[in-house]
């Protein structure tokens, strides 16, 4: 069923009893062109360019659990392009594209919202940085605007420009930036999939690969063998994991990320805000809950929650923000399993296993890269060349020496 | 999380910085495979679900490098010791 205004004022006027599924609970086939291993947005985003751009619909999404029940439902929504190196910004300004286009491309309200993201700053040296960022984000076709004190005051005036040790100077907004409904980008692309025939199999965990010789030619999981002639990793989080039972050590430590959301308020933050004296940022959902965060905890972790030190850092953040928020409470807070990279880039490459394609190392900011990590990855399987947008996440670019360290904080995970 | 710190005894993680896997060895530079164990030395992690063994800095505290046993899954402890030997050297 094609959704539009006369869709939910037919289903409306039958008392909403119509609806179909949006998708198929598929059972998993003896074999498949390619299967991809996880039913994240990644995933399920390559699975749908693979069906849509590439033709190939011959095509599995296996995931352990339900779909988006990972990181697509943990993470906070936001979506931007404001990167400053050339490996990164032509990547991400191609998702932001996507995104522009995502709803009338999927048939599915996304409630993508360009509300703007500004990055503050409180120094000399953090404006000049800002500027140069900017600047390059400019070179590379993407929007970006320096705004002094007192045009960032006439947008937040609530934010505490006095700030004896963190005075707000100004800030670096890219307008086309903004928020997405996570679980509705999942949702979106799993239904536009299933209906180019993709086979969603839900509650089927790979256990294994089948190999033949040195290539993989398919996975063995909970629901039986299935064999493919392309296995398509994209399970962040967990990726050592699953390369490990491919014999596989990657350049990736897992660490737990935590999130937050306030009770729901009225609209009090129009657009996303990042402090840039701490790790803090914060935008407002639709609902009304103020959504946070800020610095991953910083050890090894696959618990998929945290520890207080970091939910304490992350509040006196907001609170040299803009104090107002300390009256609220806190609704719930959550942990999520993040792929940290040894250089904060992500990796979307063959893998040395003729048959095993990685999409992986996303660090915290995969939610983003979402429709481009789909349309590269799918890209990739189907030409067997990167496309051009990705051509830097290379898995080899740690022995090669062509790191994309946005930080500049060397192999230190944990510091990205 | 707390960690009992050998010298301190058990403290907030909090007072601590992390540093990685303490089971990675720094390779011999002069091996003739040196540059392929560097890259490995440096870059390639086990990165496991369960027992895993880690270096923590009490900065905050006693400021000695503990070797800690951690479960990624679930955080709990099951030991620290000093990261030095007394009388090895550095």
């Amino acid at each position: 069923m094609r959704y539009s205004f006369l869709s939910l004022l037919a289903n409306g006027l039958s008392g909403q009893s119509r609806w179909t599924p949006a998708w198929r609970d598929a059972a998993p086939k003896p074999a498949y062109d390619v299967i991809i291993v996880g039913g994240g947005g990644h995933g399920l985003a390559t699975a749908y360019y693979l069906a849509k751009v590439h033709g190939i619909r011959n095509v599995a999404v296996l995931e352990k659990g339900v779909i988006g029940s990972g990181n697509a439902g943990r993470n906070t929504t936001i979506i931007r392009s404001n990167y400053l190196l050339p490996g990164n910004e032509p990547f991400y300004e191609w998702s932001m594209k996507l995104w522009e286009g995502l709803e009338q491309e999927l048939n599915y309200n996304a409630m993508v919202s360009q509300r703007g993201i500004l990055n503050l700053f409180h120094s000399d040296a953090q404006r000049d940085a800002y500027a140069r960022r900017g600047n390059a984000m400019r070179l590379a076709g993407v929007d970006s605007q320096l705004l002094d004190k007192a045009r960032v005051k006439a947008m937040y005036p609530f934010l505490d420009f006095d700030n004896a040790r963190f005075p707000i100077q100004g800030g670096l907004l890219q307008a086309r930036a903004g928020t997405a409904r996570h679980d509705a980008v999942v949702w979106g692309y799993a239904r536009a999939a299933d209906r180019l025939g993709v086979d969603i199999v839900q509650n089927c965990e790979v256990t294994g690969f089948i190999r033949e010789g040195d290539a993989i030619v398919g996975v063995e999981t909970t629901r039986g063998a299935v064999r493919a002639g392309k296995v398509a990793v994209a399970v962040a989080g967990s990726s050592s994991r699953v390369a490990g039972m491919a014999g596989l050590r990657l350049p990736i430590e897992s660490h737990v990320l935590q999130a937050f959301v306030s009770e729901g308020l009225k609209p009090v933050v129009d657009g996303v805000i990042t402090f840039g004296a701490g790790h803090f940022y914060i935008s407002q959902s639709d609902k009304g809950g103020l959504v946070f965060g800020g610095d991953i905890d910083g050890y090894n972790s696959y618990a998929q929650r945290g520890n207080l030190p970091v939910i304490e850092d992350v509040c006196e953040g907001g609170m040299a923000l803009m104090p107002r928020i300390g009256r609220l409470r806190l609704l719930r807070h959550w942990g999520g399993i993040m792929d940290m990279s040894m250089d904060g880039s992500p990796i979307i490459d063959r893998t040395p296993v003729p048959g095993l394609f990685l999409n992986a190392g996303w660090c915290y900011g995969g939610f983003k890269a979402t429709p481009a990590s789909g349309w590269c990855f799918a890209h990739l399987l189907a030409k067997g060349e990167p496309h051009e947008t990705a051509g830097a996440f290379r898995l080899d670019r740690f022995r090669t020496g062509h790191l994309i360290d946005e930080k500049g904080v060397g192999a230190q995970p944990n510091l990205h | 999380m707390r960690i009992p710190c050998p010298y301190c005894g058990e403290r907030d993680a909090h007072e601590f910085a992390y540093l990685g896997d303490a089971t990675l060895t720094r390779p011999d530079p002069a091996a003739a495979e040196a540059e392929q164990a560097f890259h490995d030395y440096v870059y390639l992690r086990d990165n496991p679900a369960g027992a895993h063994e880690e270096w923590w800095y009490h900065a905050n505290g006693c400021r000695q490098w503990l070797r800690v046993a951690r479960d990624t899954r679930t955080h709990a402890i099951s030991g620290a010791v000093a990261a030095r030997v007394a009388g090895e050297p550095a």
